[in-house]
């Protein structure tokens, strides 16, 4: 038997009132909240005082060229980025997916780290990769790519194979070492 | 020196002539310090190599040092992608002269799977290689087969000053193959390597016509 978490419905509920228009689905168990960018620093700090006290994971999907729209919601549709906050609460157990749509040129959402510290290296990961900007961020630095790339590799539009940075470094000869 | 009436020396039973290059040569290659740089499951095979089962001590090769500086042999064991290259560059001239590097596997030869913007597709682009092994990942025996042959290589062509290593061939960049961006459809204009390569392909040309 699957760990299945306690329904969410009083948290979406709660939210909806408050900030009104927010759309959700639900997808085998799980409860995904859709929040426009300009309120997402609200509804998330709302939501960790509503007890979500851990961040588990922030990542972000590209939908460029994608088939249909993301998840069948009108309101995202068109938008290329989708941000995934993954929230956990550690005493009632409650699980939610906060997604946040954003777009070209500079995609730019507020940071998380002012509510959760573990958001630090999660959005500089989602920078280096995505080249999506956290405002306010503290530290907004490369992660896990070298210092001085200029790509964001996991945007689908750059090429697998890289565009030649693996091979820019000097050879060292027999003579030279 | 006991010379005989007849001209010819004779020697006593416990002493061998020989030229002082392959006395330094058989010095060397019976007491190779690798220098593992493992970065993969090559490594997990590395270290079968130099535990018990397989004893790498019975080649002379078993005191893995940690320190380039102890070490004539790299064994690159692993696939090594752009963020560590300058790491491999610099350990490599770290080693002291005479060194000698042995590519063990796919990835270390040729990038094997992982073509990716990452992984540099062989090192042998960047550092000198001597011997590649092939495998994903090789068996100890390959590796200690590898071993014996570099041995030989040794043997064959060392000298006491490293005279080796300043021929020609030895001294030449390895071409880099072309990087192939859009495989499908060769679009230069997004590469510059292969610009600089179809560039160099239309001097030579137009200097031979």
């Amino acid at each position: 038997m699957p760990f299945t978490p306690p329904p969410v419905d009083d948290v979406i509920a709660a939210m909806t009132g408050r900030f009104g228009g927010l759309e959700s689905t639900v997808f085998r168990g799980q409860t995904r909240l859709v929040v426009p960018v300009e309120a997402s620093l609200d509804v998330l700090s709302d939501l960790k005082q509503r007890g979500f006290d851990l961040l588990v994971d922030v990542t972000c999907v590209d939908y460029l060229e994608y088939r249909d729209p993301p998840m069948q919601m009108p309101s995202c549709s068109g938008r290329r980025y989708g941000l995934v906050y993954l929230l956990a609460s550690t005493t009632t157990n409650q699980r939610l997916t906060v997604r946040v749509f954003v777009d070209d040129p500079k995609p730019t959402v507020p940071s998380v780290v002012p509510l959760w510290e573990a958001a630090n290296w999660l959005e500089r990961e989602v920078w280096d990769l995505f080249g999506i900007r956290f405002e306010g961020h503290p530290d907004l630095r490369r992660l896990v790519m070298p210092e001085e790339f200029t790509a964001h590799p996991l945007r689908k539009d750059y090429p697998l194979q890289g565009r030649g940075e693996r091979h820019n470094f000097p050879v060292i000869t027999r003579h030279e070492s | 020196m006991a010379v005989a009436d007849s001209g010819k020396l004779h020697l006593p039973e416990n002493v061998v002539v020989s030229r002082l290059d392959e006395l330094a040569s058989w010095c060397r290659k019976n007491s190779l310090w690798p220098m593992p740089f493992a970065t993969a499951c090559c490594g997990i095979e590395l270290m079968a190599t130099g535990a018990s089962k397989h004893d790498l001590a019975r080649f002379g090769a078993e005191v893995f040092r940690f320190s380039p500086r102890q070490c004539d042999l790299m064994i690159v064991a692993g696939r090594v992608v752009m963020k560590m290259l300058p790491v491999l560059q610099r350990i490599w001239q770290q080693m002291h002269e005479p060194k000698w590097c042995i590519s063990m596997g796919a990835c270390a030869s040729t990038g094997g799977v992982f073509d990716t913007y990452a992984v540099v597709q062989g090192i042998d682009r960047v550092i000198p290689v001597d011997l590649y092994v092939p495998g994903c990942p090789p068996r100890p025996e390959q590796l200690i087969q590898a071993i014996i042959d570099l041995q030989d290589k040794i043997q064959r062509e060392g000298t006491i000053t490293g005279r080796e290593f300043d021929t020609p061939s030895r001294q030449a960049r390895k071409r880099a193959l072309v990087e192939l961006v859009d495989p499908l459809s060769l679009d230069a204009s997004r590469n510059p390597v292969l610009q600089r390569e179809l560039a160099a392909e239309a001097e030579s040309f137009a200097g031979r016509s």
